[in-house]
């Protein structure tokens, strides 16, 4: 372990160039000083990006890191993982990168369980292209491409990701150190796909986008911090509690002092839950929403491999075939 | 051709038919009808079988041929009598339905030879053609043993298919045989469309084994038959040995790139691992990550896969990481023709790139050669740290040819550059882009190496850092130390030889990929000289000097004229195109006339 290592040893000498108040250096603080609470090695700990703002990341970090094409980065990162399962592989991917064009990818890393630290940075805009609406925007999204208002419906990340079969899925705000260095830390310790929706404030082309449950004044109402085990209580002193409404299929807001049995206990295992979760407007669900561990991709690719991806034969032993001849 | 099942099976009238085709279709044939000496022989066993047998070919036919190259099998009892009798590579197509516990035991089989080694040097075609004729023809009302009777028109059908032949004058055949009985006449048409409907369902294709060398040619050795398929999996896997590194080869199915796959799931054990991914960027790019990760990375897929690939090619040559691409080449546009053989992407794979992204090209003129290109690819892959694109003609991944084993431990190891050693004040980022002077390929850093920590990627990089840079002079500098990269693989490939004739004279032949053979034959009876290429890009450094020598060069090409548009790209000559773009291979008659023709016209 590297005990000694600390945020600043892996900040890289290249010059940070996000827009000055992007969350992005937020979270690069934030992930810089989690790779070494969690002891990280610089040389087995890779970054793996592709296209866009959020992916420009692994120039900034001290580690190994490849800066791929749109789109692709968990197609990359599957293949460097199951060529060397011992590295941590994060993948840093957008709105844009890891939801539109590489939406496929992303389902099919989930899907598949690949041991890689997913972290989607969602500004629900795409920035480095300058300001054109994406797949999370919302309806309406007023943008150099949609002057009128976008008319697509965006795509839920949490949806997504628990519809494809992950098997953890958790939420953060880029300025808010502790839930996200807590989320961070968890999602490493994980053995197979995590993914981490990062809610990202673009200050330039979707500021403020969230603000009504980002911003710290009404913090307390807006957000419902999550812990496994522990009932779901948020507002000044935890006075209000999340209750599961049988007769809309939904979460209500109840007084916490008058019916705390009401008050719904977190379960990370239970996908329905987590469902609603990520549906919930305010207070917005953030920590682990949902972990349910299965066997990495990686384990199973090797466990299945005969001999675990080593040589143990020659090309000669079977260049012949079945039935050779020799002519003299 | 050999048909064989029951006596009931309407084996002769069936072989009969495909002889009508073949004469319809040009080809000479000969025919030897083989009957069981019992009228009504036991069905499903050895001495019940009856088979027809056909010689066919665009070469004049004297005999009905010793060994097959095809056997239609309907039953076990018909596969055992006519295994014997087959050319290795052969085509088998054998009836699913008809291998039951009862039937096996008939034929004296302990185990189910579709199992086991028994047919692995065949190309199998398996079917269950019992029950999908039965589906054919219900609507029609038939009883049992009236649908079973065709069998034989859907069979044939499939091997209409397979072997590119028309269905009409079958079809009319059948319209007069059975005119005063319309329902059967009905259903074996139907049977006989369906037949031809689930080959090109199934994209089933199959190509008989070409043997353009003669025997009295063969140099002396150990031989074994091989396909394409095969000859490129055990070559991709002896590369891994030689690199003393294991393989993860990473594709999505495609036809006819499949069966390379298949292959290589068979090699496991020579550190080979297979990955089969959600499409085919996702194969390139796992492929890709596997070469970062220090394995050898190799993807293959046949050319609208490769165009979806092109994009993850260019990432490959700027972070200056070895790749093997390998492209089975089918007829297009778009998905054009699937099951049929083309020449047509060596315009993309040289030229077909966004930005100047000169990768090295290769191209494999045998099922055999496949093996050599293979090791060759991922040689210069290793080498030079960049992809590689290896060409095959599609139909060479299922054709067998016989094959002069290699030996494994004659060939030179592959290396890349070595990676430096850390020395005290050495700075990482600058060790990751210290190139070889003369290969100009870069030391292969890979993550888990401690001290070497660097970042790469698709953004341009500082020639020396590595870092991201705007910078022009260094744009300039990458932009020409890519392509001098490129063009320094032809200081490490040998000299362009002669294949065949005379090193100066009135006309060369200048072939590339499976025309091989037929420009072998063409130009040993023209008495042409004859050039094959297997380094398509760079070209070999001598082949302009090389081809000076000769008045007229003849360029025979399965696509439009594409390897002469390179000639005169790269040598400034004006070669002669002979195009040919119909699916189909070059006939030696139709070579050997060009080239006479040319001759002619040098003389007049």
């Amino acid at each position: 372990m590297n005990e000694q290592l600390t945020a600043r040893d892996f900040a890289t000498s290249q010059e940070v160039r996000w827009c000055p108040g992007c969350g992005d250096y937020a979270i690069l603080k934030t992930v810089t000083r989690a790779l070494a609470d969690v002891g990280a090695k610089p040389e087995s700990t890779v970054f793996v990006s592709g296209i866009g703002c959020a992916s420009r990341f692994p120039y900034y970090v001290e580690t190994y890191g490849f800066h791929t094409i749109h789109g692709r980065a968990p197609a990359v990162a599957t293949g460097l993982k199951l060529a060397n399962p011992e590295l941590d592989v994060w993948v840093v991917t957008g709105d844009g990168d890891g939801l539109s064009i590489g939406g496929n990818h992303l389902l099919h890393t989930l899907r598949r369980n690949v041991g890689l630290k997913i972290l989607l940075f969602n500004n629900e805009i795409y920035g480095l292209t300058k300001g054109q609406y994406s797949p999370t925007s919302r309806t309406g999204t007023v943008s150099p491409s949609s002057p009128a208002g976008s008319v697509d419906t965006p795509v839920s990340p949490g949806q997504f990701a628990l519809g494809a079969g992950a098997r953890f899925f958790a939420r953060a705000i880029d300025t808010d150190k502790v839930g996200l260095g807590n989320v961070l830390r968890q999602a490493h310790a994980f053995d197979g796909a995590s993914f981490t929706e990062i809610f990202q404030n673009c200050i330039v082309y979707n500021e403020d986008v969230f603000a009504a449950f980002t911003d710290r004044k009404n913090a307390a109402d807006s957000q419902l911090h999550l812990k496994h085990g522990e009932p779901m209580l948020f507002g000044e002193n935890n006075g209000k509690g999340i209750r599961f409404n049988p007769q809309t299929y939904a979460f209500d807001v109840v007084d916490a002092a008058e019916s705390p049995g009401d008050v719904l206990v977190h379960d990370e295992k239970n996908a329905v839950l987590a469902r609603l979760l990520i549906d919930l407007q305010l207070p917005v669900a953030l920590g682990i929403i949902y972990r349910q561990p299965a066997e990495a991709f990686e384990s199973a690719f090797y466990a299945h491999h005969p001999t675990r991806m080593r040589r143990t034969k020659s090309v000669a032993d079977f260049i012949r075939g079945p039935n050779s001849w020799t002519v003299e | 051709m050999r048909l064989a099942g029951d006596s009931g099976d309407g084996i002769q009238l069936m072989g009969s038919q495909f002889a009508v085709s073949t004469a319809l279709s040009g080809r000479d044939f000969a025919t030897f009808p083989d009957y069981p000496a019992e009228i009504r022989a036991p069905a499903g066993t050895t001495f019940g079988v009856s088979a027809y047998q056909i010689n066919l070919g665009g070469e004049p036919i004297t005999t009905a041929g010793d060994a097959p190259d095809v056997l239609v099998a309907f039953n076990p009892a018909a596969l055992k009598v006519s295994l014997p009798l087959l050319h290795p590579g052969a085509v088998i197509v054998l009836n699913n339905d008809s291998f039951t516990a009862r039937n096996l035991t008939k034929a004296g089989y302990d185990d189910d030879p579709r199992d086991g080694n028994t047919l692995d040097q065949f190309q199998v075609v398996t079917a269950d053609i019992s029950h999908l004729n039965f589906e054919a023809v219900r609507s029609f009302g038939l009883s049992k043993s009236e649908s079973g009777r065709c069998k034989n028109f859907w069979t044939l059908g499939l091997l209409l298919w397979m072997f590119d032949r028309q269905l009409e004058p079958v079809e009319a055949w059948i319209r007069r045989r059975l005119a005063g009985k319309p329902t059967m006449r009905d259903a074996n048409i139907a049977a006989l469309h369906a037949g031809h409907a689930f080959g090109e369902t199934a994209e089933l294709s199959a190509s008989l084994p070409q043997v353009s060398v003669e025997t009295a040619q063969m140099a002396p050795g150990e031989y074994r038959s091989v396909t394409g398929a095969e000859a490129l999996a055990l070559g991709i896997a002896a590369a891994g040995e030689l690199a003393e590194r294991p393989v993860l080869f990473c594709s999505y199915p495609i036809t006819p790139s499949s069966p390379l796959l298949h292959r290589l799931t068979r090699l496991q054990e020579l550190g080979v691992g297979t990955f089969q991914a959600e499409d085919e960027i996702a194969a390139i790019c796992a492929a890709i990550g596997a070469s970062y990760g220090g394995m050898i990375g190799v993807t293959s897929s046949s050319g609208p896969g490769i165009a979806l690939k092109t994009e993850a090619m260019g990432l490959a040559v700027s972070a200056e990481l070895p790749l093997l691409i390998v492209n089975w080449q089918r007829g297009g546009p778009s998905t054009g023709l699937p099951t049929k053989t083309e020449q047509s992407d060596l315009y993309q794979a040289v030229y077909g790139r966004n930005a100047d992204t000169p990768m090295p090209v290769l191209a494999a003129g045998s099922s055999g050669e496949c093996f050599d290109m293979a090791v060759e690819g991922i040689r210069v892959a290793m080498r030079h740290m960049t992809p590689v694109i290896l060409l095959v003609d599609g139909y060479l991944s299922n054709a067998s040819e016989p094959w002069l084993i290699p030996v494994i431990e004659s060939l030179a190891p592959i290396e890349s550059r070595p990676v430096p050693e850390l020395t005290g004040d050495s700075n990482p980022e600058m060790l990751a882009y210290q190139r070889d002077p003369a290969s100009l390929g870069r030391p292969w850093i890979t993550p888990g190496m401690p001290g070497l920590v660097h970042r790469t990627g698709g953004l341009e990089k500082d020639y020396v850092s590595g870092h991201i840079s705007y910078d022009p002079d260094n744009h300039q500098r990458m932009t020409e130390f890519r392509q001098a990269k490129v063009d320094a693989v032809a200081g490490f490939i040998p000299d362009q030889a002669i294949e065949l004739g005379d090193d100066s004279g009135d006309i060369v032949v200048v072939g590339w990929g499976s025309t091989y053979g037929p420009i072998y034959q063409a130009a040993r009876r023209t008495g042409a000289s004859f050039v094959h290429l297997r380094h398509i890009h760079p070209l070999p450094p001598n082949l302009g000097e090389l081809l000076a020598r000769y008045d007229k060069v003849l360029v025979p090409e399965m696509n439009n004229g594409q390897l002469a548009t390179l000639l005169r790209d790269k040598l400034g000559i004006q070669p002669i195109s002979f195009c040919k773009v119909s699916g189909q291979p070059f006939l030696i008659s139709e070579l050997a006339g060009r080239i006479e023709t040319e001759r002619k016209g040098s003389a007049s």
